[in-house]
C-alpha cells in the first residue's frame, strides 16, 4: 500500500508530548502539596495566584492533548475552528455567568449564615 | 470556491459517500462533533460545581483533608499522591493509544495490537483506582456530627489536628448487634448500626477537655477551618442531630453534602466514560487481532476510538484540577 509510506512515524513527538504533560502534572502536584503561602494566601484576579497557575497549566495540558494526541494540528482549519472555537466560546460564556451568579449568591447568603451557637 | 454536492453512494455503506467537507471522513468528523457535545455536557456539570463552590466558598470542604489515602499506608496523611498516580496512568494510556494510532498508519498490526492492549490495561487500572477512591470516600476517615441545620462538626485535638471519633469516644455497647442475613430468619438484615450513639459522643467530649471542635467555616486569612474552643463547643453539640460516618448522597462527614453529590456525579460520569472507552477499546482490540482493519486497508477505527479515549483523558485533566487542586 502506498498509503503506508505517506505517514512518517511520529513516535518522537509523542514521547516529547508525554514528557511535557508529565512535567506539568508533577509541577501541579508539587504545588498542590506544598501550597506556598505567597501563592496560596494572597489574592490575584479574585482568587489566589495558585489557582490561576493551576488553571493555566490545565489549559496548556488540554492544548497538548488536543493538538498532538488527538492530531487536531493535522486537521483542516475549518474542522478545527468548528470544534475548538465552539467549545471555547460557549464554555467561557457559561462559566462566566455561573461564577458571577455564584459569588452574588454568596454575597447575599453569606451574612445570613449562622456560625455561632 | 468548491461547493459540496451530495453524490450518490452505493447504498450499502453509511459512511456518507466520498465527500469530505471538512477534510475528514464522515466517521471521524462525527466523532469530533460528539466529543464537542460531550465536552459541553461536562462543562455544564463542572460549571454547576463552580456555581455551588462560589456560593459556599467560605465553607467548602478542603480537598487535601478529604482525599488523604494511599494504598498500604494506613493512617498516613498522603494527600494528592494517589490521584496523581491515577492521572499518570490515564496520561500514559493516552500515550499508548496514540502510539497504536501511529502504528496503524504504518499498517503494523503487531504493534497496534500491543499498544491497544496496554491502553486497555491502563484504563482498567484507572477504573480500579477510582473504585478504591470512592470506597475511601464512602467509608470516611474521621467521623463527624451533624447539627440540626445540616452543618458538620468535626473533632480536633489540642494541636488543631483532626482526630477520629474512635480515638476519644467510649462506647457503652447497647448490647444490640447488627442484624445480618445469617442471623435472620429469612432474608432479614438492617443497615449498619453507627459505632457510636450521639449521646456517647457528647459524653466523651465532655470527659476529654483537650478535645475541641471545628466548624465548616473557613478563615480567609489562613484558609483553614475555624476551631471552636472546648468551653464554647457544648453550645454547638447541644444542636447535634446525628453521628455521621463517611459520605453518601444524604450526609458527608467532610462538610457540605453537595460536595459529595458533585464528587459522585462528576467522577462517576467520567468513570462511566472510561468504562465505555475500555469496552469499545476491547472490541476494536479483537477486531485488530482478527484482521478486520487489515482487510479494510486502513486502521481508521483505531483512530476514532483513540479520539474518544483522548477526550476521556482530557476531561480527567479538568476534573483533577477542579476537584483536587483548586
Amino acid at each position: 500500500m502506498t498509503h503506508a509510506q505517506e505517514h512518517k512515524s511520529h513516535t518522537k513527538l509523542i514521547w516529547k508530548v508525554f514528557i511535557i504533560l508529565s512535567v506539568i502534572t508533577i509541577a501541579e502536584v508539587f504545588l498542590g502539596i506544598i501550597k506556598p503561602d505567597v501563592l496560596y494566601l494572597t489574592k490575584f484576579l479574585g482568587t489566589s495566584p495558585l489557582n490561576i497557575i493551576f488553571l493555566i497549566l490545565t489549559l496548556v495540558k488540554a492544548y497538548y492533548i488536543t493538538w498532538f494526541f488527538m492530531h487536531m494540528a493535522d486537521e483542516k482549519k475549518s474542522l478545527r475552528r468548528a470544534v475548538v472555537w465552539t467549545a471555547v466560546f460557549l464554555i467561557i460564556y457559561l462559566a462566566t455567568l455561573l461564577l458571577i451568579e455564584g459569588s452574588y449568591i454568596n454575597d447575599v447568603l453569606g451574612p445570613l449564615t449562622k456560625w455561632n451557637y | 470556491m468548491e461547493v459540496t454536492i451530495p453524490t450518490e453512494n452505493d447504498g450499502t455503506s453509511w459512511n456518507g459517500g466520498n465527500n469530505k467537507p471538512l477534510g475528514t471522513s464522515y466517521g471521524k468528523m462525527m466523532m469530533w462533533f460528539f466529543i464537542l457535545s460531550d465536552a459541553l455536557t461536562f462543562s455544564g456539570f463542572l460549571g454547576a460545581y463552580g456555581l455551588m463552590r462560589f456560593k459556599f466558598h467560605d465553607s467548602w470542604p478542603i480537598a487535601d483533608e478529604v482525599f488523604t489515602h494511599f494504598p498500604f499506608l494506613h493512617g498516613v496523611h498522603a494527600p494528592m499522591y494517589y490521584v496523581a498516580i491515577m492521572t499518570f496512568i490515564l496520561i500514559f494510556s493516552s500515550v499508548t493509544m496514540v502510539l497504536a494510532v501511529d502504528a496503524g498508519h504504518q499498517m503494523n498490526k503487531k504493534k497496534v495490537t500491543f499498544y491497544m492492549l496496554l491502553t486497555i490495561v491502563g484504563g482498567a487500572i484507572f477504573l480500579g483506582s477510582q473504585a478504591w477512591e470512592w470506597k475511601n470516600f464512602i467509608n470516611g476517615t474521621y467521623g463527624a456530627v451533624e447539627l440540626n441545620d445540616g452543618k458538620i462538626i468535626q473533632f480536633v485535638d489540642a494541636t488543631g489536628e483532626q482526630i477520629t471519633l474512635e480515638s476519644f469516644v467510649k462506647s457503652k455497647h447497647s448490647g444490640r448487634t447488627q442484624l445480618t442475613k445469617n442471623k435472620g430468619v429469612w432474608f432479614m438484615k438492617e443497615s449498619e448500626i453507627p459505632p457510636f450513639t450521639l449521646n456517647e459522643v457528647v459524653e466523651s467530649f465532655k470527659a476529654n477537655p483537650e478535645v475541641s471542635i471545628r466548624t465548616e467555616q473557613i478563615n480567609p486569612d489562613t484558609k483553614t477551618k475555624t476551631i471552636v474552643p472546648h468551653n464554647q463547643a457544648l453550645a454547638y453539640l447541644n444542636e447535634a442531630k446525628t453521628v455521621v460516618m463517611g459520605a453518601n448522597l444524604q450526609v458527608n462527614e467532610y462538610g457540605k453534602t453537595l460536595f459529595a453529590n458533585f464528587f459522585f456525579f462528576i467522577t462517576g460520569f467520567h468513570g462511566f466514560h472510561v468504562l465505555s472507552g475500555v469496552i469499545i477499546n476491547t472490541i476494536v482490540f479483537f477486531n485488530v487481532i482478527v484482521g478486520t482493519y487489515e482487510r479494510r486497508g486502513h486502521y481508521e477505527m483505531v483512530e476514532k476510538v483513540g479520539l474518544y479515549w483522548h477526550f476521556v483523558d482530557l476531561v480527567w485533566v479538568f476534573v483533577f484540577t477542579f476537584f483536587y487542586l483548586i
